[in-house]
């Protein structure tokens, strides 16, 4: 990785746990090359743009894999309890997949500051779950798993729309308030020897009454869902959630990233219009990337939909070292 | 109303990089901020603000139950003390999952931090021991119900069981004990008036009536297979049902003596090996029940 790239990527780092994404001080000379280019035929991209306007580009490969791959992981869940098949026992919290130890790292995080003991099965529950999610992508959880995910994607749907007939406004807020509640909720668990955040995780909540039954905690639920539609767009996601930054975290060391090819970008942000964090895709802002090819940050959700959305094909899936091996 | 009326002013303030006219250069050098970037920066603070309090005070609100109700709940074997209990729980419900008869259950939003944490509700369904080897224990991941309690978890005094408790339905086994060494609770006869033993009436019929969903195993009906309480009527002399169905040996007796009318009667004794499992408590056909468990109860002599 070039001294740039690696200046970015801590920066990506910075930018996760809230700092805003700043233009780069410092541009490769092949980066350089291309948005010289792009510059001096911006004509010639004018015609292009005109004439992909006209076209359809939709597809939807990614977001179609990722809701069966969400919808099969849960269903997993509820099928091995209630066909009693025994595949997938527990919920997300924690789990054990043909007899393995799984466990939520956040939710052990919790249990073992709250109860300030670690037995050996939370352990080997958590090391496995570290390691499939350092292999698979971190935040790959978020949008790959999570059930709360999938419902809220409705309640965007709900509220672009509400959006776009000008009925409701998106009311951004500090993305540094979730690294606030990170560290809130973990001194909690500390001093106040409870779970605090399992007791309101949607994550938790959702999983539980899909396996065991819907009751009145789905409230928290529904009042976040309605927050996103009328107030803030992907509120919790976006802003609250400390399990997206634990395994965001887990993601700084992982191989799969959404890479980003400058040469033929249009710049015209699609992606950033339908990503659940943007800031990750500052670089494809115009003049922004440091190199040709630059991998998003480790808070991306590496939901696809960008890859989906991008009709020149600039974004896509990649994975680190298997890439250059093939 | 006054902020409706500049709104629509300040976009030309914005799109007119020269006119700034309440453009403010931080001492840093910065670039200078407009008007309408400041309030909506304000506002942004103000949001934040507003989700923050609503995050932790939703988070905080699982202390309200703990501080006001303090539900007493019949917790599975092998159960930490509560405080440990609720921190120790990871909420996945991988001991509702083992229990062949269902018997634990989830607790909701009421019970604050306790939300997904597991219990028993006795009179619902009790925990039989229809496993044979206490299957919650061995499926939680955290060891919020364990076997063993690690060194620094003191017992409270009169949790300990005197030994591990022998399962009757186990008798013949090489193994007849159950892996416990701490009791979920006591059973006590919290209502001996209403008790048909202690009247000296007997029982005929079903234990619970024809709609009770409850299930228990009957040893002399099927050693592995538990059956709904529904279908297995009795017909007893003088009601017994408690010590009867008990399935834990020498934790419950019944001693006769002559009531002042001349007929014999029996009163339920406790004695020290009751785990609290609650089956008496199910099975006890008055209502509401005459022996009930005291959750987390200790035995003191």
């Amino acid at each position: 990785m070039s001294k740039l790239l690696t200046r970015r990527y801590i920066d990506q780092i910075k930018v996760m746990f809230g700092k805003e994404p700043a233009k780069p001080k410092e541009i490769s000379p092949a980066a350089q090359t291309i948005h010289f280019y792009k510059k001096n035929n911006r004509t010639e991209i004018e015609q292009l743009k005109h004439i992909r306007a006209h076209e359809t580009h939709k597809s939807h490969k990614w977001r179609n894999r990722r809701w069966a791959t969400l919808i099969f992981a849960n269903l997993l869940f509820v099928l091995s309890y209630y066909l009693d098949i025994q595949v997938l026992e527990g919920s997300l919290t924690a789990s054990r997949f043909i007899g393995f130890h799984m466990a939520d790292l956040n939710s052990a995080l919790q249990v073992m500051l709250a109860h300030k003991h670690i037995i050996t099965n939370l352990l080997i529950g958590t090391a496995t779950v570290l390691l499939l999610w350092a292999l698979l992508g971190g935040r790959t959880f978020c949008s790959w798993v999570c059930p709360y995910h999938l419902v809220a994607e409705f309640a965007e749907k709900i509220h672009l729309w509400l959006a776009k007939k000008k009925l409701v406004t998106d009311q951004p807020m500090d993305r540094r308030l979730r690294t606030v509640f990170w560290i809130v909720f973990a001194v909690l668990a500390v001093v106040t020897g409870y779970t605090v955040f399992e007791a309101i995780s949607p994550t938790g909540i959702l999983s539980r009454a899909l396996i065991y039954g819907v009751g009145l905690s789905m409230l928290w639920v529904v009042a976040l869902l309605i927050f996103e539609i009328f107030f803030s767009r992907r509120a919790w996601c976006r802003y609250a959630c400390p399990i997206g930054l634990t395994y965001g975290v887990v993601g700084i060391i992982s191989p799969v990233r959404i890479k980003y090819k400058l040469e033929g970008c249009f710049h015209e942000g699609d992606c950033r219009k339908v990503c659940l964090v943007p800031h990750v895709l500052d670089t494809v802002i115009k003049g922004r990337a440091v190199e040709p090819e630059v991998a998003l940050g480790p808070d991306c959700t590496r939901c696809g939909l960008c890859v989906d959305v991008c009709p020149t094909g600039s974004l896509s899936f990649d994975v680190k070292g298997l890439s250059k091996l093939l | 109303m006054s902020e409706n009326q500049n709104t629509p002013a300040e976009p030309e303030q914005e799109s007119g990089p020269a006119s700034k006219p309440a453009a403010k250069v931080s001492a840093k050098g910065a670039p200078p901020v407009s008007r309408e970037r400041q309030r909506q920066g304000r506002r942004k603070v103000l949001r934040t603000i507003l989700l923050t309090g609503g995050v932790l005070g939703a988070g905080l609100s699982g202390y309200l139950p703990l501080v006001y109700a303090r539900t007493n709940r019949l917790r599975p074997p092998g159960a930490l003390d509560e405080k440990e209990f609720l921190s120790s729980c990871i909420k996945c419900g991988q001991c509702v999952q083992v229990c062949p008869v269902n018997a634990i259950k989830l607790a909701d939003l009421i019970d604050g931090f306790g939300v997904g944490v597991p219990y028993i509700d006795a009179r619902e369904q009790a925990c039989d021991f229809s496993c044979d080897a206490v299957q919650c224990i061995l499926a939680c991941p955290t060891g919020s119900l364990t076997y063993e309690k690690p060194e620094f978890l003191p017992v409270r005094e009169g949790a300990a069981l005197p030994q591990k408790p022998t399962l009757i339905a186990k008798m013949n086994d090489p193994e007849p004990t159950l892996n416990m060494t701490e009791r979920m609770g006591v059973a006590r006869l919290t209502r001996p008036e209403s008790c048909l033993a202690m009247k000296g009436e007997g029982f005929k019929g079903q234990a619970r009536g024809p709609d009770f969903k409850g299930t228990m195993r009957y040893i002399a009906v099927d050693r592995w297979k538990p059956i709904p309480v529904a279908d297995h009527p009795y017909d007893l002399e003088l009601c017994d049902l408690c010590m009867r169905e008990c399935p834990i040996a020498g934790a419950i007796s019944l001693e006769k003596f002559t009531g002042p009318d001349g007929k014999t009667r029996a009163r339920p004794i406790v004695h020290e090996n009751c785990v609290g499992c609650g089956v008496c408590e199910m099975i006890c056909p008055t209502e509401p029940a005459s022996i009930t468990i005291i959750a987390r109860e200790v035995w003191q002599s």
